[in-house]
C-alpha cells in the first residue's frame, strides 16, 4: 500500500477479494488523521433535528449550535421550530461557575416564546466536562412549564455519530407511550430512519397511503412530537437500513412487541422490496395488497424504466466511488449503479459495522476497495488510483473529488433533491449523467494532461518562427 | 478593561435596541441564531494562510469536522483541519499524547511546513497546557527537524472567531517573528478579508513598489488553481521565511477600526511595534473612498511616492460612479451585520454613497463597535445609526423589523430575514454559501468600492424593476 495509508490504518481498508475479509471499524479516530466524521452531537443532532415542533436548544458554546444552523434540507409541512438555532451560548462565567442557571433561564426564555410541543436539550462537550446536572433542569422546566423537556447526552467526545444516534432514540423514546393510540388502524405503521430531506418522506408516505397503510408517525422528517408520543400504536415500524433509528425500533420492540421491517428506499430493487416487504407483512390482514403493491411498482416503473435507459446509455461501463455516512447507503447506491451500467470501486463509510462491512464486501465486484473512516489524503489516493468518474459523498468530500477532475453527487443530509423512492431513482440518474456528462472535466488539468500526453505525436513538426 | 465604560456600552446597546419608543426589553439570556462563529474557525483561517500551514485543532472530532465543513461551504476548496481526536479517557486524563500522536501524523503524512494549534473549548475546561506539551513535544522529536509549531488559546466562551483570527495572527507574530534578517518587505495585518481582497492588497503594494509580507495570505491557499494532482497542503500562503523577517520590517500595516488600542501589544501590529519597534499604521479596513484615501496616503508615506496614476484613475472612476449611482442609493435605508471591522467599514462607505446604515449589528463584544460606527458617519447622514453589539439574529429581526430597512448588507445568514421582509441582501463578508463565489468577492480599495457600489445600485434598480407592474426594461 501507497505511503499514503497510515500504519494505524491498515486494517480499515480492505481490497476485495485480496485475502479473507476483515475490516477493523468501529474505532476511536487517529489523531492528526483528518477525519472525515462528526461526533455524539452531530449525530443525535442529524436524528432529533427535524422534528418540527419541538425546540432544539444545544447546550454549550456557540460553535456548536452556529455550525448546525438550518444546514440540513429536512422540510416540514407545518411548524419550523427546527430551522433555528438556539444555544446557550455559554461564557466563561458559565464555564467556572457551571451553566445550569442559564440553561434553565434560555429554556424558560425559549419556551415561552415560541410555544413548543416538547424541547430537546442537547450536551456538547464542555457540558460533559463541568458536569451541568441536565437531567434535573430538564425535569424542573418540564414540570413548570407542562411539556416533556428531554436531555439529550449527547457529549462530543464521548464516541462518533453512533453514540448520537442511540441518544436520540433514547430521548424519542421518552416521548413514546404518552399518547392517544385508540383511532391508529390494525394496518398502520411508522416511518424510521427518514428524514424527509427534500420532501422524501412524503414521496414514500404517498406510496403506502396508496397501499391501503395508515402512517402514524414520520421519524423524524416532518415529524411532529404528538405522533412520536403514540408510535407505540402502529402495527409496524418499518426502518431505514440508515442505521439511526434501529435503537429506537429495537426498544419499542422490547417495550411494545412492534415488529420490525429493515428496508431502503434508494434504488429500484430496494425501493420495491421495501414496498412489497410492507405488503407481506399485512398480507393477512389485507389479502389484496400485495396485488396493489405489484400494480403501484409496475406503474412507477414503467414511468421510470424507458428515462433510465437514455441516461445509461451513455454511463455504461462508468466508474464510481463512494463515501458515506452510514454503510447502508452504500449498498443501495452499488445497485443503483448498476442500473446505470456502472461498476463501484470504491466503497466506505464512516461508521459502519462489523456487519454492515461484511454485507457491504459480499456485494461489492472484486477488486473494489473497502474503507472505514476515511481522511482527505486516502480518499484522494484511490480516486486517482482507481480512476473513477464520480464520486458520490457530502460537503467535505466534493472538493477533493472536484479538485481531481471527478464527477460528484451530493448524498448526504445537506442535499435539497430528492433521490428516494422511484422518483428519486431518477433525480440521481440526472445528477450522475449532468455531472460525469459534463465537458468540463476535458479541460482539468489532471485529464487534459492525460489527453495531452496520448496527443503529443499530434504536435507540429515544425515551427513557424 | 474598565467595567465602568463596559457597563456603560452595554446601557448604550440596550437603550439603542429598545428604540426609542419602546420600554426597555429583558436582555434575553439564549441565543437564537448566532450572529458569530467559534473562536478557533478565526485560528483555523489564518493556520491556513501560512505557506505549509495545516491547522490542527486541538480537542474533539467534530468540532474540527464541523468547521471543516463550513469553511468549505464559502470557499468550495479543501479544508483539512486536523484533530487530536479526543475521546473520553483523554477528555479525563488529558490530551497530551494524542496531541502530540496528532502533530507527528500530520507532519509524516501532509509533510506540514507549519502547524497550527487551536485550543478548543473542551482542551480549555479540562485545562490542558498546550505551550507546555508542545515544549516537551520538540524536545522529545528535536531530532526528527520537526516543523514549526505555533498555538494560540481560542476558548469560544470568551470571544467570537474574529477574536481567534487576531489572536492566531497575533499568537504567529509572536511565536515566529525575529529582527535577525533583513527585509524591504512591509508587514501588513488585513483581517478576515476575501481572497480576491487579498490579491488586490498585493498588486496595491506593487503598484507602490512595496513588497508586502501579507499575513494571513489564503488567496491561494482556499481558493486555488485547478492543479494536475491533488495537493496535500495546497501552495501558496505567506512563507514563514517572511513572517521570521517580520520583526524587521520597515512598518506595520493593520486594519481594523475594533481591535484594541494600538498602542497596545494586543495585536500583531501593536506587538511587532512594541518588541522590534516596527512604525505601525493602524488603519480601518479600506473599504469605501475615505478609508481607502487613509490606507493610500500612508501608502505614499512609507514608500515615499505619490499615488500611481492607475490607482489615480481608479480612484477618479470612483467617484465618477458615486455621482452616476447617487440617486439610486440616496436615502435609502439599510441594516448592515456581520463582523465588526468588516461592518465598520461597510457603514463608511454606505453613510459616503448617501445610504443612511440605521441599524449596524454585530455578535462580537469588542465594546468599540459604536464608536467606530460613530465616527464613521460623522457628518454625512442625518440621524446615527443605531448600533447592536453582542447581538444574534432574532435581535436584529426584531429591530430589522420595525425599522424597515430598503436593503440588507451583510453575509448568507440574514437571507431568511431578508426574504421574510421581502428586501434583498447585498452578500458581504462570511460565511457567502448560498451564492457562488464568495470567496472572489472585492470589498478593498478603489477597487472593491467600485465593485460593492455596482452590487448595490444594481440591487436597488432591480428592486424597483421587478416591483413595478410593467417590468421597465429601461431603468
Ligand atoms: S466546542 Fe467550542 S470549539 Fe468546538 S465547535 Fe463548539 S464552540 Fe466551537
Ligand atoms: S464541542 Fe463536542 S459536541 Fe460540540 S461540535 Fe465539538 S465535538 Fe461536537
Amino acid at each position: 500500500m501507497s505511503d499514503i495509508i497510515f500504519e494505524e490504518r491498515k486494517d480499515q481498508i480492505h481490497v476485495k477479494g485480496e485475502g479473507p475479509f476483515k475490516l477493523a471499524c468501529n474505532r476511536d479516530s487517529l489523531a492528526g488523521a483528518v477525519s472525515q466524521r462528526a461526533c455524539v452531537f452531530c449525530g443525535s443532532r442529524v436524528v432529533l433535528y427535524p422534528i418540527a415542533d419541538a425546540l432544539h436548544l444545544v447546550h454549550g458554546p456557540i460553535g456548536c449550535a452556529a455550525y448546525t444552523w438550518d444546514i440540513r434540507g429536512a422540510l416540514s409541512s407545518g411548524p419550523e421550530l427546527h430551522r433555528l438555532s438556539f444555544s446557550t451560548d455559554l461564557q466563561e462565567t458559565d464555564v467556572i461557575f457551571g451553566g445550569e442557571k442559564k440553561l434553565y433561564a434560555a429554556l424558560t426564555e425559549l419556551i415561552d416564546r415560541h410555544q413548543p410541543k416538547a424541547a430537546f436539550v442537547y450536551s456538547t462537550c464542555i457540558v460533559g466536562i463541568i458536569g451541568d446536572d441536565l437531567a434535573a433542569v430538564c425535569k424542573k422546566v418540564s414540570a413548570e412549564k407542562g411539556i416533556p423537556v428531554i436531555p439529550v447526552q449527547s457529549e462530543g467526545f464521548k464516541g462518533n455519530k453512533r453514540e448520537g444516534y442511540l441518544a436520540a432514540c433514547k430521548a424519542m423514546f421518552t416521548l413514546m407511550g404518552t399518547g392517544d393510540t385508540s383511532d391508529i388502524s390494525p394496518i398502520s405503521l411508522n416511518i424510521l430512519g427518514d428524514f424527509n430531506l427534500a420532501g422524501e418522506i412524503w414521496i414514500i408516505r404517498e406510496y403506502f397511503e396508496r397501499m391501503g397503510i395508515q402512517v402514524v408517525a414520520n421519524i423524524t422528517g416532518d415529524g411532529r412530537v404528538g405522533d412520536i408520543a403514540r408510535a407505540h400504536g402502529a402495527a409496524l415500524n418499518v426502518v431505514q437500513c440508515s442505521g439511526s433509528t434501529m435503537d429506537l425500533a429495537k426498544m419499542m420492540k422490547d417495550a411494545y412487541g412492534t415488529p420490525v421491517v429493515k428496508v431502503s428506499y434508494f434504488g429500484i430493487e430496494d425501493m420495491a422490496e421495501a414496498l412489497y416487504a410492507v405488503a407481506r407483512f399485512f398480507k393477512d390482514k389485507d389479502p389484496d395488497m400485495l396485488a396493489r403493491t405489484q400494480a403501484l411498482v409496475k406503474e412507477e416503473l414503467a414511468v421510470l424504466y424507458p428515462k433510465l435507459s437514455q441516461f445509461r446509455k451513455d454511463l455504461e461501463g462508468k466508474k464510481a466511488a463512494i463515501y458515506v455516512g452510514g454503510a447502508f447507503k452504500a449498498f443501495s447506491l452499488i445497485k443503483a449503479f448498476r442500473h446505470l451500467g456502472m461498476s463501484v470501486a470504491i466503497a466506505g463509510s464512516q461508521t459502519g459495522t462489523p456487519e454492515d462491512y461484511e454485507e457491504l464486501a459480499s456485494i461489492c465486484d472484486p477488486g473494489t476497495i473497502i474503507i472505514d473512516d476515511a481522511n482527505p489524503l486516502e480518499l484522494s489516493h484511490y480516486l486517482k488510483e482507481k480512476d473513477v468518474d464520480i464520486f458520490v459523498g457530502g460537503v467535505k468530500e466534493r472538493p477533493i473529488a472536484f479538485k481531481l477532475g471527478v464527477g460528484f453527487c451530493d448524498h448526504n443530509h445537506e442535499r435539497k433533491e430528492a433521490l428516494e423512492g422511484f422518483v428519486g431513482m431518477y433525480n440521481f440518474a440526472l445528477e450522475v449523467h449532468r455531472t460525469v456528462m459534463s465537458p468540463v472535466w476535458r479541460f482539468v488539468p489532471r485529464r487534459a494532461g492525460k489527453a495531452l500526453a496520448e496527443s503529443l505525436d499530434d504536435l507540429p513538426k515544425e515551427c513557424a518562427l | 478593561m474598565s467595567s465602568q465604560s463596559d457597563i456603560a456600552d452595554a446601557t448604550a446597546v440596550l437603550d439603542a435596541e429598545a428604540g426609542p419608543l419602546k420600554p426597555k426589553p429583558e436582555p434575553f439570556v439564549s441565543t437564537t441564531n448566532a450572529c458569530k462563529l467559534c473562536k478557533p474557525l478565526g485560528a483555523t483561517l489564518v493556520f491556513k494562510g501560512i505557506e505549509g500551514g495545516v491547522p490542527y485543532l486541538h480537542g474533539s472530532q467534530g468540532c474540527a469536522t464541523y468547521m471543516r465543513r463550513y469553511i468549505i461551504s464559502h470557499f468550495r476548496e479543501p479544508m483539512d483541519i486536523a484533530s487530536s481526536s479526543l475521546g473520553e479517557k483523554q477528555a479525563i486524563y488529558g490530551g497530551g499524547p494524542n496531541l502530540k500522536k496528532g502533530l507527528l501524523t500530520v507532519m509524516d503524512k501532509y509533510g506540514a511546513g507549519m502547524i497550527g494549534v487551536a485550543t478548543t473549548c473542551l482542551t480549555e475546561t479540562i485545562g490542558d497546557d498546550v505551550p507546555g506539551i508542545l515544549m516537551e513535544f520538540r524536545r522529545e522529536f528535536a531530532d526528527l527537524g520537526v516543523a514549526p509549531v505555533v498555538n494560540v488559546s481560542t476558548p469560544s466562551y470568551s470571544g467570537t472567531h474574529m477574536e481567534g483570527f487576531t489572536a492566531a495572527v497575533r499568537a504567529v507574530a509572536d511565536q515566529l517573528a525575529t529582527a535577525d534578517a533583513k527585509t524591504a518587505a512591509v508587514n501588513c495585518f488585513p483581517g478576515f478579508v476575501s481572497c480576491e481582497d487579498i490579491r488586490h492588497l498585493k498588486d496595491v503594494f506593487a503598484s507602490f513598489g512595496l513588497t508586502a509580507t501579507i499575513l494571513p495570505d489564503y488567496s491561494e491557499t482556499l481558493d486555488g488553481p485547478a492543479v494536475e494532482d491533488y495537493e496535500k497542503i495546497p501552495s501558496g500562503g505567506t512563507p514563514v521565511k517572511a513572517i521570521k523577517a517580520m520583526g524587521a520590517a520597515p512598518a506595520t500595516f493593520e486594519f481594523g477600526r475594533t481591535l484594541s488600542e494600538p498602542g497596545e501589544a494586543a495585536t500583531a501590529g501593536g506587538l511587532l511595534a512594541s518588541r522590534f519597534g516596527v512604525p505601525l499604521k493602524r488603519l480601518g479596513l479600506p473599504i469605501g473612498l475615505r478609508e481607502t484615501d487613509a490606507f493610500f496616503k500612508s501608502l505614499e508615506s512609507v514608500s515615499c511616492k505619490p499615488t500611481p496614476r492607475r490607482r489615480a484613475l481608479e480612484r477618479g472612476r470612483l467617484l465618477d460612479a458615486f455621482v452616476d449611482g447617487h440617486k439610486y442609493v440616496s436615502q435609502k435605508r439599510c441594516v448592515i451585520y456581520g463582523e465588526e471591522d468588516l461592518i465598520v467599514g461597510l457603514t463608511s462607505f454606505m453613510a459616503e454613497i448617501g445610504v443612511i446604515p440605521v441599524l449596524v449589528a454585530g455578535g462580537g463584544r469588542s465594546g468599540r463597535l459604536e464608536k467606530a460606527v460613530r465616527a464613521a458617519c460623522e457628518g454625512l447622514v442625518p440621524e446615527m445609526p443605531e448600533v447592536a453589539e453582542g447581538v444574534d439574529f432574532y435581535d436584529i429581526a426584531d429591530r430589522a423589523r420595525e425599522l424597515a430597512p430598503d436593503f440588507f448588507l451583510g453575509h448568507s445568514k440574514g437571507y431568511r430575514l431578508a426574504r421574510e421582509m421581502n428586501v434583498p441582501l447585498v452578500r458581504v463578508g462570511f460565511p457567502i454559501h448560498d451564492r457562488f463565489g464568495g470567496q472572489r468577492l472585492r470589498h478593498l480599495c478603489y477597487q472593491g468600492a467600485q465593485e460593492l457600489l455596482d452590487r448595490v445600485v444594481n440591487a436597488m434598480i432591480e428592486t424597483k424593476q421587478t416591483g413595478s407592474d410593467i417590468g421597465y426594461g429601461y431603468i
